[in-house]
């Protein structure tokens, strides 16, 4: 493997991390619209609606804002390792990411309204720009895959049409298929979640749709062969007779496995074996487009100097070490149910530490702040030597945190007596 | 050819104004991003040394606020990066190698940031006391790391370096020297470090002297209003010793950027400054002008020669009175932020109990809004001063600007979203903060929780 690869397989991970976790709340946002276009006749059918609608809006809890931060990851390590190919994709195919931009302000905005929603009218009006937008990004977004798939992306700024490049057939084929892979991944988990509370009406309702969704996808993923036969030779040889084949194969072990295990009601385990489709299809995608980055540009070409991408891996491993354990944490307390079980106790906790720390003395403190004022004042106004800047700055944060213990803010406004 | 020229211009226009709309949305938001989290770990940290709930109910409230504007901050910040390939492609292409490290560790806390908070929201009372509380530090400290890395990248634009050009590429590329070892990273981000707690700190305090001046003013209110705008005060005198030194560094490094603050047209030897007035043909008119003022600021000397416009062409010059005016703007705001700052001080000094005037409260509740007004008049100063580079004296915005004609289409449509986002959102923080919040603890309020406080997230 050579130095420039590596950090396509992090873009890619994150990628696929981002399609299965991320996807997962585009695909709970697509049920909810689903609740409203279908007509309910009667009470029963749209009481059973609404649960749906609710209980798509909990999964996604408080996962919600690290599954979207994948797609941040996936951008700056590209622009940074493969800033020429960057550069060409985001201005020819600036149109469908300002559709995907647009669909991310609204689907944010409606979900961080819909706790200040009180009637059930408000609700279903923010649960349906939120649906609607959590169409609009997956779709678009795999769009662009597409055209980098069509070779319709040329090097350089806004070099290729700006509509034709992302509106090939195959393109809004795959951009349907994410959308329906968004769908079918947050069928299984919101019937994995319901299975988890004991709701097993709900997790038969969702078990059904994932069970169709997957046929739905299956049908799609198999109507975009002959387009690529058609469109993109190499693309279409490489995947289905060269190396993308494994990638295929992993993903229609996994994809089938996630149907038998849906069927079994194994739903956790459906969970794993979906994740593990996506991952075959972005290894299918990844090998067959290898080693062509955009027309005329390889990766190894696109790639920035070493001198780059060896501090980049550095920052990029470093992270790996202090993210992982965290987004761990964070999904065994969610998982796990932590965050749904009663209280623990939480009661004052008295520590030395903070007698030492408080402000005991306000007249020290004080003085202390007037110090470091004057301190501030001669190494960083009227000296110029960087070093008796350094001495500066650390006066003036000596002289702000003892001024703020001097006020004592706490103590202060208890004082006062109530009026 | 002609055509050409002018229609690239167009875009130049739609795509500067897209890109300042977007941050301008952003930073706000960040200064949030920077300081909240520390100010809600001070209460907690209050709750658990006294048991006194009232400081666990203002760590709670604030939470929730905290939550809702991270969750807009991704979007906003998740929009930026977009536009920075959608409509500066040739910075990007030629020098994402020199300058995207900074971006990629960024990305790594805003990441972090966005566990913790998830943690910490769904967490009161669902982890242990100590436990909970520790969870608000990495959101403490990917607040700074964050910061750090957007404005080494700043920085980087503004005094270039760690990099060769050749036939249009960068090579020889130093990412970490370019981006840490810059002498410009430390006071700016510094400058911007203390303006997130100022801007957090007053816009936090507002509504609660608001509330004072309505007659609301119980203990809660009181703590509430305290903290942060003490802070913010504290702060205030300070920013202005730390943007003098930053200023001194534009004056040696980018001394045109110099000339168009001060609008100073011909290189000066002991030159003046001038308060107020306009730039026209040349010099200021309707100024004050306060002689030797300029080189005894920015030189520390009565007669040290200050560069003028005049010694670079018309072309590389930055349009001089936007420049010079939100240069004014944020001076002029942080005088006087420092001087209500050194009245409450004083008269904290003086009596030890919360000052009582109603003019007092009236000045604290202004004083949110005009420090983001100061802040962004401060971004525009350094980032409109710095035209027509993007990257200073290496690459024009001109060179850097997308060629799709679809820019200006699609400057409509995000500035409709974001217009649209902005009232959505003023609606929601009203609506939360008429909201009680659920009482902590039962298992039947764990969906009340979930549906009026974490959900904000």
């Amino acid at each position: 493997m050579h130095l420039y690869e590596i950090p396509i397989i992090c873009v890619l991970v994150g990628l696929a991390l981002y399609v299965v976790l991320g996807g997962a709340d585009f695909g709970a946002g697509l049920w909810q619209l689903e609740s409203f276009l279908i007509p309910h006749r009667g009470e029963e059918a749209r009481r059973r609606a609404e649960e749906n609608r609710e209980h798509a809006h909990h999964s996604m809890g408080p996962v919600w804002e690290a599954n979207h931060v994948w797609l941040i990851f996936v951008l700056t390590v590209t622009w940074t390792a493969y800033p020429r190919a960057f550069g060409a994709i985001a201005s020819t195919l600036e149109v469908p990411l300002l559709i995907a931009g647009i669909g991310i302000v609204f689907r944010g905005a409606a979900y961080a309204l819909r706790a200040g929603s009180a009637s059930a009218r408000e609700s279903a009006l923010i649960d349906t720009v939120f649906s609607l937008s959590s169409v609009l990004t997956p779709f678009a977004l795999g769009t662009v895959i597409g055209a980098i798939v069509l070779q319709r992306v040329p090097v350089g700024n806004a070099a290729g049409s700006l509509i034709g490049s992302w509106t090939g057939l195959f393109s809004i084929l795959l951009g349907a298929l994410v959308v329906v892979l968004c769908a079918y991944m947050a069928a299984v988990y919101l019937a994995a979640d319901a299975h988890r509370a004991g709701e097993e009406a709900l997790a038969t309702r969702f078990r059904a749709r994932a069970l169709g969704i997957a046929v739905i996808a299956g049908a799609l993923a198999i109507a975009l062969l002959p387009v690529l036969h058609a469109d993109a030779h190499r693309f279409y040889t490489r995947l289905v007779a060269g190396p993308g084949l494994v990638g295929v194969i992993i993903s229609v072990i996994g994809g089938v496995g996630t149907i038998a295990l849906v069927l079994g009601r194994r739903f956790d385990a459906a969970r794993a074996s979906a994740a593990v489709a996506v991952a075959g299809l972005i290894i299918g995608f990844a090998l067959a487009q290898d080693p062509i980055f955009l027309p005329g540009l390889t990766i190894a070409q696109a790639a920035a100097p070493s001198e780059t991408l060896v501090p980049l891996l550095f920052a990029i491993l470093a992270g790996v070490v202090i993210l992982f354990p965290s987004l761990g944490f964070l999904f065994t307390l969610h998982l796990g149910g932590h965050f749904d079980v009663a209280e623990r106790d939480s009661g004052g906790v008295s520590g030395d530490v903070g007698a030492v720390l408080a402000p005991s003395r306000p007249g020290l403190a004080a003085r202390t702040a007037v110090a470091g004022l004057l301190g501030g004042l001669g190494f960083l106004t009227i000296a110029d030597a960087p070093w008796a800047h350094i001495v500066g700055v650390i006066s003036l944060a000596v002289c702000a945190l003892s001024a703020i213990a001097a006020v004592a803010p706490a103590e202060l406004a208890a004082r006062e007596e109530d009026g | 050819m002609l055509a050409t020229i002018v229609a690239q211009n167009t875009y130049l226009r739609a795509a500067s104004q897209l890109q300042s709309l977007s941050f301008a949305v952003h930073i706000p938001l960040v200064c949030f991003g920077i300081a909240l989290p520390a100010m809600i770990a001070y209460f907690e940290w209050r709750f658990l040394r006294t048991g006194d709930e009232l400081y666990r109910t203002v760590a709670r409230r604030w939470t929730r606020l905290m939550a809702a504007l991270f969750a807009i901050g991704v979007i906003t910040g998740t929009i930026l990066s977009f536009e920075m390939g959608m409509l500066w492609p040739g910075f990007m292409s030629t020098f994402g190698s020199v300058f995207g490290l900074g971006f990629s560790i960024e990305g790594f806390s805003f990441f972090l940031e966005a566990i913790f908070i998830g943690i910490y929201v769904y967490g009161w009372n669902r982890l242990s006391a100590r436990l909970h509380f520790l969870c608000v530090l990495p959101i403490v400290f990917s607040g700074f790391t964050g910061s750090l890395m957007v404005i080494a990248v700043n920085a980087w634009m503004q005094h270039p370096s760690g990099f060769r050009l050749r036939h249009g590429r960068a090579v020889d590329v130093h990412p970490v020297a370019a981006l840490f070892g810059n002498s410009f990273l430390w006071n700016e981000l510094i400058h911007m470090y203390v303006a997130g707690f100022m801007v957090t700190g007053f816009l936090l305090a507002a509504p609660y002297a608001l509330g004072k001046l309505r007659g609301r003013w119980s203990r809660y209110e009181r703590t509430a209003f305290t903290l942060p705008f003490t802070i913010a005060a504290v702060l205030s005198p300070l920013q202005v010793l730390i943007g003098d030194w930053v200023g001194r560094d534009v004056a040696t490094e980018q001394p045109i950027k110099l000339a168009a603050l001060e609008g100073l047209a011909k290189t000066t030897r002991g030159a003046p400054e001038h308060l107020l007035g306009w730039y026209h043909n040349g010099k200021i008119s309707f100024g004050i002008a306060i002689p030797h003022l300029l080189s005894l600021l920015a030189f520390h000397s009565w007669n040290h020669t200050v560069r003028g416009l005049d010694t670079v062409p018309p072309v590389d010059r930055p349009p001089i009175n936007i420049t010079r005016l939100s240069f004014q703007t944020m001076v002029g705001i942080g005088t006087m932020l420092a001087l209500l700052a050194v009245v409450y001080l004083f008269l904290l000094w003086r009596r030890r109990v919360l000052p009582a005037p109603r003019p007092f409260y009236a000045a604290a509740a202004i004083a949110g809004p005009l420090s983001v007004v100061a802040l962004l008049a401060g971004w525009v100063t350094t980032e409109v001063g710095r035209q027509p580079w993007v990257v200073y004296k290496v690459m024009t915005t001109t060179q850097a600007v997308s060629t799709a004609s679809s820019i200006p289409v699609s400057y409509g449509v995000l500035a409709a979203a974001y217009l649209i986002v902005f009232v959505a959102a003023i609606w929601v923080l009203r609506r939360l903060a008429l909201m009680d919040l659920p009482p902590l603890g039962e298992q039947a309020d764990a969906e009340a929780v979930a549906r009026a406080g974490g959900r904000t997230a």
